[in-house]
């Protein structure tokens, strides 16, 4: 949580700048004016894919091919009607099945990641350190590992088809980053909040839901955007669950795209890709913030 | 694990001192031992869930498994299979060049950024974003579908090489390109290693540069005796993961060559073979030893760069 005071830190060095500025970190006008434009640059460069991918949505499928321009010669918005239609179900079916395991693994990740971290940061019993431990373990755990069986245990209850091996697991806080980034969280609120609750006559679970979790609002923001970003673009759980086209979530139907593969299909599935990734970006806009201290502080992707 | 625990110092303060129950008298301490379990029961389910199937891989990497017949213990053939499967040799390989190439070059570039991002430039948080963007984006099916058109035949890069009269080569369908491809797409995404050196350079107390510069050292050697050593946990911290990260990559893979690992296998990534293997032949036995080769060569490697660590990564008390 070192992060929440750096911004202090900073204001701090500032008017000391000026003073100084041949050796300043900022460096002469010139040279900063060559960093914005290498910053610039690299930053249009790293853009320039998805500024295409969004142009190219509104072109007709012929003049997409080898137009680097950004901007439509030919407005098209045929591809997205095109694309909307083209697969076994509407497309807005496989938003809401994604929508539909998006949510269900976010409640799941905040409740069970929340009651373990309480339990980790500021509870005290006998193995908690390790199963501290333990659960720092699981995080390098490559969850290959756990495949095969973990795929038996799914088809033997019966849960092929069904959303609740890419949901149940979210609730079992199997999710061993975003309880670390919860603990982390917790340990820097005071130690007094639970005293003065326990003397108000608040048992631990009280204490948890009425003192604490209110207060660790940024850290499950961070969990719930973190979560629906890898949730909704999670591609190998659903491929290896879902069978059923009715089924398929956002990254099965545009694979889907993929294997009905013609030139002209090219814009419809570009812009059925813009429609697939504008929510994260959206969640990305909003809460930037979040993840960026998210990351910073556990050095989740 | 030391470097999670040195990322978060204060975490591991606060678990030694071990917070205000000393006080209380036994009852309620027990009581507070059974709501912390209490707290933990769905994390306990979740270790159940995966130290059950742990151990069950184990097994099964030494059997016959098809899913419809009962498992048949077949003691190292499944590992011998593997010493004379080409396939497996050409998925080991193509991961290996995959991480060993894009790791540190995502890594060096996400460090030289940070550095000059750290400069205290004006619209750090524009640019942060910006570069952060992607690698919220590179594992999406979208995305890498996207990079198969760009680096298609009539895709925009052979189109921007056309320009200065370059035919570029068949970069997806041409297997001695198509990794490269996706080595490209990684490098795309250095934004969240980025983000963590960013947050570890802010830590740099400034004073060491002013004393360094006082003492007449050149901007090299600021960085690489000031810089260097101190952000050095976080370097060690991004290497880690991004290895880990990058032996298991998926999607790419799948989606660049429609799940086949081709051209000539030239995509066909350690655990896209293991998903051929396990969920398309039905040979589990084979991916369960595929597995726990795999969790072998992560361990081994995360070993070489804790003891290596010893030597070049330093941790400021």
């Amino acid at each position: 949580m070192a992060l929440l005071e750096l911004p202090t830190k900073r204001k701090q060095d500032k008017p000391a700048k000026p003073k100084d500025p041949e050796d300043a970190l900022a460096g002469t006008p010139t040279t900063r004016f060559s960093r914005h434009l290498i910053l610039c640059l690299v930053g249009l460069v790293m853009l320039y894919p998805l500024l295409w991918l969004v142009s190219s949505s509104f072109k007709p499928s012929n003049d997409i091919f080898r137009q680097l321009g950004l901007w439509p010669e030919n407005w098209d918005f045929s591809n997205y009607e095109q694309g909307w239609t083209a697969l076994n179900q509407p497309f807005h079916v496989y938003l809401i099945n994604s929508m539909i395991v998006v949510v269900f693994s976010i409640v799941g990740n905040i409740f069970s990641c929340a009651l373990a971290a309480y339990a980790f940061a500021r509870m005290e019993f006998t193995g908690r350190k390790l199963f501290f431990a333990l659960m720092l373990g699981t995080l390098m755990l490559p969850g290959h590992v756990l495949l095969v069986p973990q795929y038996i245990i799914f088809s033997q209850l019966g849960w092929l088809d069904t959303y609740l091996p890419l949901i149940v697991p979210n609730f079992m806080a199997t999710n061993a980053f975003f309880i670390f980034l919860m603990v982390q969280f917790m340990k820097a609120l005071p130690k007094e909040l639970d005293d003065a609750a326990q003397i108000d006559g608040c048992g631990p679970f009280r204490t948890f839901l009425r003192v604490i979790l209110p207060l660790c609002v940024p850290a499950m923001a961070t969990t719930a955007i973190f979560t629906f970003i890898s949730t909704w673009n999670e591609f190998f759980g659903p491929l290896l669950y879902i069978q059923n086209q009715d089924l398929y979530t956002v990254p099965l139907a545009l694979r889907a795209f993929m294997d009905s593969e013609g030139q002209s299909m090219w814009g419809p599935m570009f812009a059925m890709s813009v429609v697939s990734i504008a929510p994260i970006i959206g969640f990305f806009i909003a809460g930037q913030k979040y993840l960026i201290n998210g990351i910073a502080t556990t050095g989740l992707k | 694990m030391s470097v999670l625990t040195k990322q978060a110092p204060g975490a591991a303060a606060a678990l030694a001192s071990g917070g205000p129950g000393k006080l209380r008298r036994g009852t309620a301490r027990r009581k507070n031992q059974r709501s912390g379990y209490l707290f933990l029961l769905p994390w306990f389910l979740g270790m159940l869930f995966t130290i059950i199937p742990f151990f069950a891989s184990l097994y099964l990497a030494f059997t016959d498994y098809n899913l419809f017949t009962e498992p048949n213990f077949v003691g190292l053939a499944n590992f011998q299979a593997m010493i004379e499967d080409p396939r497996l040799w050409q998925s080991l390989k193509v991961t290996f060049i995959y991480t060993f190439v894009s790791v540190p070059i995502s890594l060096a570039v996400a460090l030289l950024i940070a550095l000059v991002l750290n400069r205290g430039l004006q619209g750090l948080a524009i640019y942060r974003s910006i570069y952060y963007l992607p690698s919220l984006l590179g594992g999406s099916v979208a995305i890498v579908m996207l990079w198969r058109y760009i680096f298609g035949n009539d895709g925009i890069v052979n189109g921007f090489l056309g320009l200065f009269g370059i035919a570029g080569p068949a970069w997806v369908t041409d297997p001695d390109f198509s990794l490269s491809t996706l080595i490209v797409l990684n490098v795309w995404t250095f934004g969240s290693p980025m983000v963590i050196f960013l947050a570890g350079l802010r830590q740099v107390p400034t004073m060491y540069y002013e004393a360094a510069s006082i003492d007449g050292a050149s901007r090299w050697r600021q960085f690489r005796s000031i810089t260097i050593p101190l952000i050095s946990p976080i370097i060690f911290f991004n290497l880690i993961m991004q290895l880990i990260g990058s032996f298991q990559t998926f999607t790419q893979g799948y989606v660049m060559s429609g799940g086949t690992g081709g051209p000539a296998d030239s995509t066909l990534f350690y655990n896209l073979y293991l998903y051929q293997k396990g969920f398309t032949e039905f040979e589990m036995g084979y991916a369960s030893a595929m597995a726990w080769l795999l969790l072998m060569i992560i361990a081994i490697f995360t070993a070489i760069n804790f003891i290596a660590s010893k030597f070049w990564v330093f941790y400021d008390n």
